[in-house]
């Protein structure tokens, strides 16, 4: 469970985030919606404890990051906006690292390694440095590195971004599975159809602000005979000119 | 926390060795020093052994004025080989100036009818002050004319019945207490700044790229999410670069002791007594300026925002402390206790100390180790304080 509440965040002049709230359950796919610049970054950096925010709290699991962000980051899994792995580091290596430095056992990491590359698909590249990898293997193997703990949650930052047709489907295949298996995710994206086929709740963000939130079936119903795109656009216009 | 430390130095170290980029400068540095130095020294054992050996060929206008002149120079190896082209001085002046004559010698035309005389018989010596090389030839053209005066003028003293020790008052003479290895210091003294240079830019790479580098590459992020103390992860950093700054020394050092055994330091009478122990002292004194330059190097490469920006500010970060080196060479700087507090300047003057052969006190090695890892902690200390910024994201 992720909860957020009122959260702000200025960055010189420019307020990033100004009082946004929401939840994401356990079991579900909770995706952050928003244009380019909306927040939904800032906010993810947040839950990721890398920013602080200037005032409201975040909770993962429970745990307030404010008070003991080492404990939340246990929980806590990150696929960043770059995949941001070690060009001369193989795929094994590259998650075992992780693996270590989340404290994992030596054969605890082997199993978990071992599990995740086959899963996920990469035995013909857990070997072969990062360097040549493609952009859909790059984020396979983040997100391998991102699950090595098996954690709670976990946060995506825009995940299909750069993926083929065949890639992406993959992804969204995994996060179903993460789901079923009762975790909490947590994705950006500012594409609709993506979030449309995967998310079982919506936030959509503007300007650093909730604009709208819910499942799409109660957005649908709210706002009858238009698409989730033009509820999107509509309220992020909105939000724009407030 | 030490866990952390040591998984993250083990990869950066397991990177870098991947980097050709990284190894490669880190070996040509390695040679670079003992290279230069092995040019240095022969290049100096071939200017001394030539300026007191060789035959010195000079132009001599008007030899055949002072035959006797002549042939005294001849017999110390000065010849007069060459017909001039001018007539005058201001002729040779312009051949030397031109740079078709090193050296000319011009016989005045009086010099016959001066000699016999009371009168002083002149001798012009045409040179180039600002040509090192003309300079040792010159001293020797002028040492030989002056004795050649002594002579006559002794001989004409006795002559007339007079000692020629009352035209001697007063004798200076000098009494040269330096050791062979002594003499050899001053040259040697050069190693020093290639040792520490060697040491810091050994760490160059891997200070830029763990810190510098990981944020440009977006790497550092995530890492940053992980349940781990930022201070960990830097101190792991630091520990990589200092393990490979340590090791750029060590083999730097191995190749020098390799390379000295190797010059012909005997030939300038020098005995550089670079044994095994010297070796080992020297690396160990040198040794407690490396944290110090981890320290620096990691700070300052965390707030660079990209590779190129951090490698700009660490060239100059490489220049410091071969200053106090060059001041000190340059002065003739001796150790004293209150120098000791200064790195690097420390490290100098008991490397230096070591070669000449002479006792190191232990205070002033305590001093320099002690002041070096001191201000090493202090500015790592505050290179974690200021790694828990947000700004270290860039």
């Amino acid at each position: 469970m992720i909860e957020v509440d009122g959260l702000h965040k200025q960055f010189g002049a420019v307020r990033a985030l100004d009082g946004v709230s929401f939840r994401a359950g356990d079991g579900k796919i909770t995706g952050l919606l928003g244009p380019n610049g909306a927040g939904k970054s800032t906010c993810l950096r947040i839950l990721a404890t890398v920013l602080e925010p200037d005032r409201g709290t975040a909770r993962i699991g429970g745990v307030d990051l404010a008070a003991d962000a080492l404990r939340a980051r246990r929980s806590l899994g990150v696929l960043p906006h770059s995949s941001g792995l070690y060009q001369n580091l193989t795929a094994r290596e590259n998650i075992a690292y992780y693996g270590r430095l989340h404290g994992l056992p030596p054969a605890e990491l082997e199993r978990r390694t071992k599990d995740l590359l086959e899963r996920l698909d990469l035995g013909a590249i857990a070997d072969r440095r990062a360097k040549g990898f493609s952009q859909g293997e790059r984020t396979k193997v983040a997100l391998a590195r991102a699950l090595v703990h098996n954690p709670q949650h976990l946060l995506l930052d825009e995940p299909t971004n750069g993926l083929d047709v065949m890639a992406t489907r993959h992804l969204r295949d995994w996060l179903r599975e993460l789901r079923a298996q009762g975790r909490c995710v947590l994705l950006s994206s500012h594409v609709m159809q993506e979030v449309d086929a995967l998310v079982d709740e919506l936030v959509i963000v503007a300007a650093g602000r909730v604009a709208l939130a819910g499942t799409p079936g109660d957005l649908a119903a709210r706002f009858p005979g238009r698409s989730l795109e033009e509820i999107f656009v509509e309220a992020v216009g909105g939000a724009g000119a407030a | 926390m030490i866990a952390t430390l040591l998984t993250v130095c083990r990869k950066e170290i397991l990177e870098t060795l991947r980097e050709r980029r990284a190894i490669v400068s880190l070996l040509f540095g390695l040679l670079l020093g003992p290279a230069v130095f092995a040019v240095l020294i022969n290049v100096v054992v071939k200017q001394n052994v030539s300026a007191a050996e060789d035959p010195l060929s000079i132009v001599i206008l008007g030899a055949e004025r002072a035959p006797n002149l002549v042939a005294f120079l001849k017999a110390r190896n000065i010849h007069d080989v060459a017909q001039p082209d001018f007539a005058d001085v201001d002729g040779a002046a312009a051949a030397v100036a031109a740079g078709q004559r090193d050296l000319v010698l011009v016989i005045d035309d009086q010099f016959a009818d001066d000699f016999g005389t009371e009168q002083a018989a002149r001798v012009t010596l045409v040179l180039d002050r600002s040509k090192n090389r003309t300079m040792s030839r010159a001293q020797r053209v002028r040492g030989a004319v002056d004795a050649y005066g002594q002579q006559i003028g002794t001989l004409r003293l006795l002559a007339s019945g007079a000692s020629p020790g009352l035209l001697r008052p007063l004798v200076l003479d000098e009494y040269d207490v330096s050791t062979p290895a002594g003499r050899s210091a001053l040259l040697l003294g050069v190693l020093t700044y290639f040792l520490l240079f060697a040491t810091l830019s050994g760490g160059l790479h891997l200070a830029i790229d763990s810190t510098a580098g990981e944020r440009e590459r977006k790497s550092l992020e995530p890492l940053l999410t992980l349940p781990v103390s930022r201070t960990a992860v830097l101190l792991g950093k630091m520990t990589a670069t200092l393990f490979f700054m340590i090791v750029s020394l060590a083999l730097t050092l191995a190749a020098f002791k390799f390379s000295l055994a190797r010059m012909p330091l005997d030939q300038l009478g020098m005995s550089s007594s670079f044994g095994l122990r010297t070796a080992l002292l020297t690396f160990a004194v040198i040794c407690p300026i490396a944290p110090l330059g981890a320290a620096l190097m990691t700070l300052i490469a965390s707030f660079s925002k990209t590779y190129r920006e951090a490698q700009t500010y660490l060239t100059f970060v490489l220049l410091v402390p071969t200053m106090p080196v060059m001041f000190a060479s340059m002065l003739n700087v001796e150790p004293a206790r209150k120098l000791m507090w200064i790195p690097s300047l420390s490290q100098h003057l008991l490397v230096t100390t070591l070669i000449k052969g002479q006792p190191l006190v232990p205070s002033y090695v305590l001093l320099s180790v002690a002041s070096s890892l001191a201000l090493g902690a202090l500015v790592g200390w505050l290179a974690t304080r200021l790694y828990q910024r947000e700004a270290i994201l860039g």
